[in-house]
């Protein structure tokens, strides 16, 4: 330290928390040791008291700033993403930069995790010397504030997207709503019924495409992926691919000759699950938004034998276009909505079920195509022949759910949406219904009400974890049949029950590609691939990355109702940023001090923002402070010491290491 | 007591991932060694192997880094960029004379306050059992001239005078 800096007069603040700190640190002998001890580093004056954070608390920093002139401020108290920019806001209205200020943790990193308080009064002693050590090292910043483009990118068109983009639209402000299927709708467009109400999945969520594929706040963006973002919030630039439909938007009327003269039948294993089948040309279903068809280019005649066009020639307004091209597609915006939804485990992997061995095995996305009305049996529960109704029914709980062998989490919906299937096939066929769970899991409001319905409606509740569903007959009751093999753990015995369907509850997943989208956009996953929240429960619809936002499945599983909230919750988020027009960044940033710059270019290839950039006029590097996320590896790397980081800088770190080390534990518990 | 040797162990932890396990463990009040001292920084990757050189000639006898998990770095890989200098750095230290094993990398996510005072106090005793990391009186063999602003000479004699009272 310079003589120069010798000159800071630090306050050292100590909290006692009541007795969260105080209860394990002796708080008054850190006081009066920090003011005895850091004279030194150029603290003075330390103080203790019972509640830093509370208005009596803040006044004290703020008056001794003021009356004592102090020009750096450390508070020993909690952890600093819980009050740091309290006492920051603090020493602000006092006059000093907020950065000026610092916090040393003593009560998660010490008086919480801790127990000899002899050791905890020293640990904080050394905590504090190293908070000293630093603020001292601390520069004087100033907030960055960047302009909000109130254009907001939503990926993903299932409802926790519609809801999203119909929030920000209605609102007064541009949505791009990029959706990867043909239409919107998302899963929820191929349930019949939802629970615990029952009613009409479709009759719920078309009013709302409607209303999204209308709105003139909502360019709809179907059969497109995101392919690349750059830039930051307030600014993103997004390039997304639109895949060639090879039809016509501006002339197609939706009048959907094509696809009833389209010769070819493809099997539909995206929205019918594999049951039903769709033309080569075609819209995934009736209400299907926008109404305009996509034509299949794998399976369509003409692209295979070169010659039909049947879609052409009966097209009254020449809407095919055979030779359309992918288009990209360059957008600006400011705020971003991940809501890329799930995708179904696949049943296959439990082999002992034996899904797509044995034919009268379905998933939960199946039968929910099976009882849809609109579905390829038009609702009748038939068995995989397509017409023998089933007189007993098996659902199996938490399939690749709460399983250590495949996923550990719950699902969430399978309980509910099992015990939906389970009125479903009760009321249309009279079948006997056995359900298989681990725990019956009916949280939320009106689900344990349906589940009591269920009870009441005589369905059978086994209680274990299905062990194998096989063909294989003992006896005459179960030739032909499916045997689930089941310990019943509540009669405490083995049980074989014969049954003519077995419905597996398939968990969600998240989708195969979680992981690289959450790279392009900037945020993380979970291990287990869910996209992470910035706070689990205080902050659930932010990321890490400014200006990303997630909503609905893409976060973890969830029923309609959370996804809902959650659109709206990311919608009302980005909104509040839109209305403040402009802001505020952590001026958190590295920079490069171009006499230093040898040119060496390491630096370049370590910026994951490729926020550094090489001039080679001049031969150095320069760093782009707008896409600058202030990590520091650039910092730690750069062989010259040119670069620096603010808020974290070499000295500021040295410093803090000193100050840490200058009382050790050996002096402790003689 | 006074006869077990307690080690001095700095914590380099990252702002998204390991600071907020340490945070986790403190809410959850798990109890963990008290000989680690933290410093927080943004992400592993802003550690310059100088620091951990710094905390080991200034008196600690063990220096624990710790991130975000492969693939889940806030800012996309650069945890990778800190798995390589530490690697590095090992055989460095090695070179030195000094027991790589002083260095240990932790991976722990913002979820994972168990595993943070589960590894925390492990490696306490590892470092425990290594015994104090001797320098001499001089101050050791390091010279630390590399560029980066030094610490005032008396908060170092201060560290050496505690370092006479351990039993070597």
């Amino acid at each position: 330290m310079s003589d120069e800096k010798k000159q800071e007069r630090v306050g050292v603040y100590v909290c006692h928390c009541g007795s969260n700190i105080a209860g394990t640190v002796d708080v008054v002998d850190v006081a009066k040791w920090a003011e005895e001890n850091l004279k030194g580093k150029g603290v003075v004056i330390s103080r203790e008291y019972k509640f830093m954070c509370s208005s009596l608390g803040q006044e004290l920093i703020e008056k001794d700033i003021r009356e004592l002139g102090l020009t750096r401020v450390v508070v020993a108290a909690c952890s600093p993403h819980l009050h740091e920019k309290t006492f920051r806001t603090a020493a602000a209205n006092a006059g000093l930069n907020p950065y000026l200020c610092e916090l040393a943790s003593i009560r998660e990193q010490v008086s919480w995790v801790h127990t000899d308080k002899a050791v905890a009064t020293e640990k904080s002693k050394a905590v504090v010397a190293g908070a000293v050590s630093r603020v001292v090292e601390n520069v004087p910043l100033d907030e960055i504030k960047v302009p909000i483009n109130p254009n907001t990118l939503i990926v993903g068109g299932g409802i926790a997207g519609i809801q999203a983009a119909l929030e920000i639209a209605n609102a007064g402000f541009h949505v791009y709503l990029v959706e990867r299927e043909p239409s919107i709708g998302g899963h929820m467009a191929q349930f019949d019924k939802t629970f615990p109400t029952l009613d009409c999945s479709a009759c719920i969520l078309t009013p709302r495409m409607v209303e999204a594929g209308t709105h003139p706040n909502i360019t709809m963006l179907t059969w497109s992926e995101v392919v690349n973002v750059s830039g930051y919030v307030g600014s993103f630039s997004v390039t997304i691919k639109k895949k060639a439909r090879c039809v016509k938007e501006d002339l197609c009327t939706g009048c959907a000759i094509c696809i009833e003269k389209c010769p070819k039948k493809v099997v539909d294993d995206v929205f019918e699950a594999g049951l039903g089948y769709r033309k080569a040309i075609y819209t995934p279903f009736a209400q299907a938004v926008p109404k305009y068809p996509v034509l299949d280019k794998e399976n369509c005649t003409y692209f295979i034998k070169g010659t039909c066009k049947a879609c052409e020639k009966f097209c009254p307004t020449e809407a095919i276009d055979f030779n359309q091209q992918d288009e990209m597609i360059n957008v600006d915006v400011g705020n971003i909505i991940l809501a890329t939804g799930f995708e179904l485990f696949d049943a296959r992997r439990i082999t002992n079920y034996g899904y797509g061995r044995l034919p009268n095995v379905f998933t939960s996305l199946e039968f929910e195509r099976l009882s849809n009305a609109a579905g390829p049996t038009n609702g009748n529960i038939v068995l995989r022949d397509g017409k023998t109704t089933p007189k007993s029914v098996a659902i199996l709980h938490c399939v690749g759910s709460r399983d250590k062998n495949y996923n550990n989490y719950c699902s969430v919906i399978c309980c509910m949406q099992s015990l939906k299937f389970a009125h479903l096939v009760e009321e249309r066929t009279g079948a006997t219904v056995y359900n298989f769970y681990i725990d019956m899991r009916t949280a939320f409001k009106g689900y344990d009400e349906f589940y009591q319905r269920v009870l009441d409606e005589g369905t059978l509740f086994v209680r274990g974890k299905v062990a194998e569903i096989t063909d294989a007959a003992y006896n005459s009751d179960e030739k032909g049949r499916l045997i689930i093999q089941v310990e019943d753990t509540l009669a405490g015995k083995q049980r074989r029950i014969p049954v003519d369907m077995a419905i597996l509850s398939s968990g969600l997943e998240p989708q195969h590609d979680s992981k690289e989208v959450g790279k392009m956009f900037g945020i993380s996953c979970s291990t287990d691939g869910w996209f992470t929240e910035k706070h689990p429960k205080l902050d659930p619809v932010a990321t890490m990355t400014d200006g990303i936002y997630i909503a609905g499945c893409a976060q973890g599983p969830k029923d309609i109702p959370s996804s809902v909230a959650q659109g709206a919750a990311a919608a009302a988020r980005i909104l509040d940023k839109i209305l403040q027009k402009e802001v505020t960044l952590e001026p958190v940033k590295a920079s490069v001090d171009l006499e230093k710059c040898s040119g060496c270019r390491i630096c370049n290839g370590l910026c994951p923002y490729n926020a550094i950039s090489f001039l080679a006029d001049r031969n150095v590097s320069e760093i782009n402070l707008a896409l600058c996320q202030g990590c520091g590896t650039c910092v730690a790397a750069c062989p010259a010491g040119a670069i620096s980081g603010t808020g974290f800088s070499d000295e500021q770190i040295l410093a803090q290491i000193d100050g840490l080390l200058l009382r050790n534990l050996e002096s402790v518990g003689d | 007591m006074t006869d077990k040797f307690e080690p001095t162990i700095i914590g380099f932890t990252c702002n998204w991932c390991s600071y907020r396990a340490a945070d986790l463990a403190g809410t959850a009040r798990m109890k963990y060694a008290p000989n680690v001292r933290l410093i927080r920084m943004m992400c592993s990757g802003r550690l310059d192997p100088t620091f951990v050189l710094r905390a080991l000639s200034n008196g600690a006898d063990g220096v624990m880094i710790t991130g975000c998990h492969p693939g889940e770095c806030h800012y996309v890989e650069q945890n990778y960029k800190a798995l390589r200098r530490y690697l590095l750095l090992k055989r460095v230290l090695k070179g030195m004379g000094i027991e790589p094993e002083r260095v240990k990398l932790v991976w722990a996510s913002a979820a994972e306050g168990a595993r943070f005072a589960s590894e925390t106090t492990l490696f306490v005793e590892e470092v425990r059992k290594l015994g104090p990391l001797n320098w001499g009186k001089d101050h050791g063999p390091l010279t630390m001239d590399d560029g980066l602003s030094h610490g005032d000479t008396s908060q170092s004699s201060i560290v050496d005078g505690q370092k006479e009272e351990v039993p070597a």
